[in-house]
């Protein structure tokens, strides 16, 4: 029942943000920030208490489930369950949902009310997405997440949003159709094979398939769930939805959006076809590390702060598919670590870049400078994030960069050390981020605030997170470890054994 | 005693924080206090710990302390643990000793600087880091400790961060050794992948059961540990950082940029000797790079005319040596090499800190000159260093340590005459930089006024480090002279003995004389062309003089060589792909979606005639269709 | 009694048929393109007198009746519009009305 409650709470929040009279801002805000820290305590306290572990049929390591009939004729069923990854997502959802609720209470002065109702609408489907083990069920949240989305980018962005809400619109929907088109498929053969029809995660995931039906079931997930993870070739709607977006959508899109579709990945995309992944992991590696590169220079290129901010998410990205398809419990693990990390670490830049783009009025980084001296609190929490985002040991981007090559380096070196140049092309797109902004002379001569209180709090906890992150990952890698070794039954021990 | 290993790098991290978090509302002589204190409190545990370490030695002549499991994932434990042993042991009371020192004489140098919490904080994390670094049990701690100081590096040099020449500096020394840090990280997932763990002990004994000596993955991994220390020490071909890093301040160069941590390089071929006894080529290429390292740096260092940046390239130079010592397997000799060159380099770069500021910033050498009244204690404390870079036989502590690694090279299976004559010719360059800085900056006449001459706090800090300078070098005697070499027997408990031909004592003490000579001859090279300056303009005026001043001058030219190489072919690719080329199809797509529709809304013209027409048309082929088909 | 062959018939139907066409097309006044179209509904009627005389069925005239009539109508209307239209813009080039679709 308490996963209901993390999906309802929030949708109460929505509803009552809602009708909140016009003009009571206060409430609107206030009732959003309290939707949310009651979320995160719900699911903070789920992974302190460590609820015992059930057991579904197809394997898993699930705390908790809720299962009710829906669409009876259909085969559709009201089916959540949590395990360990979906804990640690659905924290990270609550803390970024949060963050993002305070750090609009400036930002946003427009249409309040529906703002925030589109963003606990927008946390509500994320959360279900992460919660539904019933595959039609995962796709009603998953088309869900869109709408709210397109509102907040398309609403409240900066000057081109309307391109960018639409570009975001359609390439999103078009992976959707692959993946209601791949999951129609599976129904219907699963349906065929058994008699039985059914939507059921685990019922699905025995399914036997001919491997040229298996690749192209599976590609339809992969090509839907890539487009979300935003990798190279397919991250065409990142930049432009990331910079358009107002500073909350751009925290949601990177720390959420692009979480789910690496959630998909691990959770449907390679369990579901487990031979046609194997086969196709070379080349989704392939993308993964192209993604790290290419990514990583495109970021150095630009000129918009915002935008080479929204460049190092697909940078990091690559590295989630990467560990995804490196076919070890390591690299999965480390890519689980990748996704909470970045989640932190680019939507506290996002947060900062907002910040200071809405102070000095640009977001061209050639008329930045020497900020340090106007704003050391802001300057310092930029450097942080730039440090983390460059893989800083200590800080908990390092510990997931390091664990997916770790795992990639046993399949393949040559890849491991490719992708090994991104601490280089990293460092060099973050120190100049930072030293555009905050180092060199300050040619145009700002003044400008330094953080308020309510952001240098919402900083104070974001490096907290990232430091804890790197220097105990224990506490994200012990409650995730049953889930990820049943998704991902580990091949290393077979190559170990063959040294 | 031991047990309290984990405050040593607790203590200076703790400073950090409380600077960062209350810096901007604590006084200046309280934040000196704290950062100055912590690093104190840092040596003085160290000390003890050393004292109980050599008098009561621990089992195994090691002690570990692990905390806590770092990253708890699957078939992967790296643990938060700490190694005491004697090369650690060295390492740290060095590292705290002369960092508080430092410390202490920056307390008095950036008075007045409005960064100046700020520079105690990162100077104090900086330590921490390095602390860190030195007493790691596994690799990926020390890589911790390794991007730890590199990050304070790049902090540091940015320090004066209004000047985008500085942030350029910055950016720079960090990215260059970011290419090492790249290698090592590689070099982690071979150890891991193919030994099954990263704590150094026990990859290196698991490597030595497992690995042929010569084998592709020894080759490999020595290969890629070799490139993180050329990066972070400034060794061929990655060297280019560090003339550039003097652009921070003074104590910033001293600390880190010559008795810290461009000599971590060195600590990591040393910490994972067993993979370069497995790889006995790339050891060659490391005496080979430490070599000509040493020759090349100590030619541009002839010629600089900043006072900062002779400093750097001798330190280049000089960890050059220890690169040479290494490479020949002579371990402790570049244990030893690196603790005096920690405390005759820092006591350079401090009292040319307190040449700089007493001339208002001014860096320039030939605008300096006739110090010596002036600045008389400075004066004494710069000769003692540079007598001791130099080499001066028997009364400085530079000797003893050059002249162990010379006799090393000499002796040593894997050494040979080349690396010796190389090392030889470079005491001779040494001698000759270092004393041509000494009589330009302290002889002649007075060319600029001094202002401010260093008080208390700098002064003490000069002094003990001139002691240090000069008698550091009486715990490791010659057997020749004196059979008295308490910390090579204290390495080698950690490190293995350098096996060598026995060359006799006669040949021994006259290699010292060879070696000390050629100091001398250096000394007197460098007085004679400052009595004779009109012979140097000759010399310059010359085409081939003139030519490779200009070479020396920028570092053989090697920054000129990588821009084009590698920098500027970046950046041009990075502009040229500015929009992205794979949008493009998107783009493209789109556009064609866009001109469909406007060609659509043609047809929608209103008249009625193109109406009839296309009827008529669409007619005629409907009916072609139907009779042709 | 001679008869026509319906080939014949057929054939001039269609020579009317693309006389008329021919006419709404090339023409640019409106009342020219009106006749042009009697001429096409003309033709179609001959056509199906034809084909009725050939199989002997009453369609073909009351089909054409049918056409008569409405041709009639379609005239008085589309007079009706013309003189409007002439009265309102003084013209009757077709090309020229291109705001029907505003």
């Amino acid at each position: 029942m308490i996963l209901v409650w993390l999906i309802a709470v929030p949708c109460i929040g929505a509803l009552l943000a809602g009708i909140s009279p016009r003009g009571r801002e206060l409430r609107c805000r206030g009732v959003t920030i309290a939707a949310f820290a009651i979320n995160l305590a719900l699911t903070l306290a789920l992974w302190i208490m460590h609820p015992a572990v059930l057991r579904l049929a197809g394997g898993g390591a699930w705390f908790a489930e809720f299962d009710r009939a829906w669409i009876p004729s259909l085969g559709i069923r009201f089916h959540l369950a949590l395990d360990g990854l979906s804990l640690v997502l659905i924290a990270l959802t609550n803390f970024l949902g949060l963050m993002a609720a305070a750090a609009s209470w400036r930002d946003i002065t427009e249409k309040v009310r529906f703002f925030h109702v589109n963003l606990l609408w927008m946390a509500a489907a994320v959360i279900g997405v992460f919660l539904a083990v019933d595959l039609f069920l995962f796709y009603s949240f998953w088309e869900l997440m869109l709408v709210p989305l397109y509102f907040l980018i398309g609403i409240w962005g900066h000057e081109q949003r309307l391109y960018a809400a639409f570009k975001f619109f359609i390439f999103t929907q078009a992976s959707s159709l692959l993946m209601l088109l791949s999951l129609l498929g599976l129904y219907f053969i699963h349906g065929r094979a058994t008699g039985v029809y059914t939507f059921d995660y685990g019922a699905l995931m025995g399914t036997a398939l001919s491997p040229g039906t298996g690749m192209w079931l599976m590609l339809g997930f992969f090509v839907a769930f890539v487009i979300k993870l935003a990798a190279v070739p397919l991250h065409n709607w990142l930049p432009d939805a990331h910079t358009q977006a107002p500073t909350a959508g751009s925290v949601i899109l990177a720390g959420l959006v692009l979480k789910v579709g690496a959630y998909g990945l691990i959770r449907f995309a390679v369990p579901l076809f487990p031979a046609a992944s194997a086969q196709f992991a070379p080349v989704a590696m392939g993308m993964g590390v192209a993604s790290i590169l290419y990514g990583a220079i495109l970021a150095f290129a630009q000129t918009d702060i915002k935008r080479l901010v929204a460049y190092t998410s697909v940078s990091h990205m690559g590295f989630v598919l990467l560990g995804v398809y490196a076919g070890s419990t390591v690299a999965l693990q480390g890519a689980v670590m990748v996704m909470l990390a970045h989640g932190i670490s680019t939507s506290a830049l996002f947060i900062l870049v907002g910040a200071l783009s809405e102070r000095i009025g640009t977001r061209e980084m050639g008329r930045m400078g020497g900020l340090w001296a106007a704003a050391p609190r802001m300057s310092g929490s930029l450097l942080v994030f730039a440090l983390a985002s460059l893989g800083l040991p200590g800080f908990g981007n390092f510990v997931g960069e390091f664990l997916v090559l770790l795992g990639v380096f046993r399949m393949s070196a040559p890849l491991a050390a490719v992708a090994a140049v991104s601490l280089i092309t990293a460092a060099i797109y973050s120190l100049w981020m930072f030293q555009r902004a905050c180092h060199g002379p300050n040619s145009e001569g700002w003044v400008i605030p330094d953080l308020s209180g309510i952001e240098a709090a919402i900083m104070a906890g974001m490096i907290s997170v990232t430091v804890w992150l790197g220097i105990y990952p224990g506490a994200v890698l012990n409650v995730t470890r049953e889930a990820l070794e049943s998704l991902r039954p580990d091949i290393t021990s077979a190559v170990s054994s063959k040294r | 005693m031991l047990s309290l290993l984990w405050l040593i790098p607790l203590l200076p991290l703790a400073g950090f924080l409380s600077i960062v978090l209350g810096g901007g509302r604590m006084r200046g002589s309280m934040v000196a206090l704290i950062a100055v204190g912590v690093v104190g409190l840092s040596a003085a545990m160290a000390a003890a710990v050393a004292i109980r370490f050599i008098y009561l030695p621990p089992a195994g002549n090691s002690f570990t302390q692990t905390l806590w499991t770092w990253i708890p994932a699957t078939g992967f434990m790296p643990e938060i643990s700490l190694r005491l042993d004697a090369l650690s042991l060295v390492m740290v009371t060095v590292i705290t000793f002369v960092a508080f020192l430092i410390l202490l004489y920056s307390a008095e140098f950036m008075g007045g600087d409005e960064g100046y919490a700020r520079f105690f904080a990162w100077m104090d994390l900086f330590v921490a880091s390095m602390l860190v670094l030195v007493l790691a049990d596994n690799f990926l701690l020390l890589y911790l400790g390794w991007e730890g100081v590199g990050m304070c590096s790049f902090l540091l040099i940015g320090f004066w961060y209004r000047d985008s020449a500085n942030a350029r500096a910055a950016r720079k020394a960090f990215i260059v050794t970011r290419i090492g840090d790249a290698a090592f990280v590689v070099a982690l997932f071979l150890i891991f992948t193919h030994l099954g763990t990263l704590t150094i002990q026990e990859a290196a004994a698991r490597a030595s059961r497992e690995w042929p000596v010569g084998s592709g993955l020894a080759v490999a991994a020595a290969a890629l540990m070799l490139a993180a220390a050329v990066g972070k020490s400034a060794q061929l071909p990655l060297q280019t950082w560090l003339p550039d890093a003097m652009a921070g301040p003074t104590p910033v160069s001293a600390l880190i940029h010559a008795a810290t941590m461009v000599t971590a390089g060195v600590y990591l071929i040393a910490r994972a000797n067993a993979f370069f006894t497995l790889a006995p080529f790339v050891q060659w290429l490391v005496a080979v790079i430490g070599a000509v390292t040493l020759l090349l740096a100590a030619f541009a260092a002839l010629v600089q005319c900043d006072i900062k940046r002779v400093l750097a390239y001798s330190t280049m130079s000089q960890v050059g040596y220890m690169f040479l010592a290494l490479g020949v397997g002579a371990w402790s000799a570049a244990i030893f090499h690196f603790m005096v060159h920690a405390f005759f380099k820092s006591l350079l770069f401090l009292g040319a800190g307190a040449v700089i500021m007493a001339l208002h910033e001014e860096h320039d050498i030939f605008a300096m000159g006739g110090l010596r009244r002036a600045l008389p204690g400075t004066f004494w404390a710069f000769l003692i260093g540079a007598a001791s870079l130099a080499a001066l036989p028997v009364v400085t502590a530079g000797f003893y340590s050059k002249d162990l690694i010379l006799l090393c090279d000499w002796t040593s299976k894997s050494g040979s005459v080349w690396l010796w004559a190389a090392g030889l010719a470079g005491a001779f360059l040494t001698a000759m930089y270092a004393f041509r800085l000494v009589f330009i900056v302290f002889f002649g006449e007075l060319r600029t006024k001094p202002g401010r001459k260093p008080g208390f706090r700098m002064g003490a800090a000069l002094a003990v480090l001139a002691f240090f300078s000069l008698s550091a070098g009486f715990i490791q005697i010659p057997p020749d002279i004196v059979n008295f070499s308490p910390l090579s027997e204290l390495l080698e408990t950690s490190l293995p003995r350098l096996s060598a031909v026995s060359v006799g004592t006669q040949t021994e003490a006259l290699l010292q004389a060879v070696a000390g000579l050629a100091g001398l001859a250096g000394i007197f090279f460098a007085w004679f062309f400052f009595r004779h300056p009109a012979l140097v303009e000759r010399l310059v005026l010359t085409p081939l003089g003139s030519a490779f001043r200009r070479l020396w001058l920028e570092g053989w030219c090697f920054d000129r060589a990588y821009d084009a190489l590698f920098v500027r072919p970046y950046i041009r690719l990075a502009e040229i792909n500015k929009d992205d080329c794979i949008d493009l199809l998107n783009r493209t797509l789109a556009r064609a979606c866009e001109s469909m529709h406007y060609l659509l809304i043609g047809t929608q013209n209103g008249r009625v005639r193109q109406y009839a027409a296309a009827v008529t048309l669409g007619a005629i082929v409907i009916i072609a269709l139907m009779v042709l088909l | 009694m001679i008869t026509v062959p319906i080939e014949h018939v057929i054939l001039m139907a269609a020579i009317l048929f693309s006389l008329g066409l021919t006419g709404v097309l090339a023409r640019r006044n409106v009342l020219f393109i009106l006749l042009s179209i009697e001429v096409m509904l003309n033709a179609a009627g001959i056509a199906f007198v034809a084909a009725g005389a050939r199989w002997a069925q009453a369609d073909g005239q009351i089909m054409f009746l049918f056409i008569l009539t409405m041709a009639a109508a379609e005239v008085a209307v589309g007079l009706a519009i013309i003189l409007q239209y002439y009265r309102h813009t003084g013209t009757l080039d077709v090309d020229a009305m291109g705001g029907g679709r505003r």
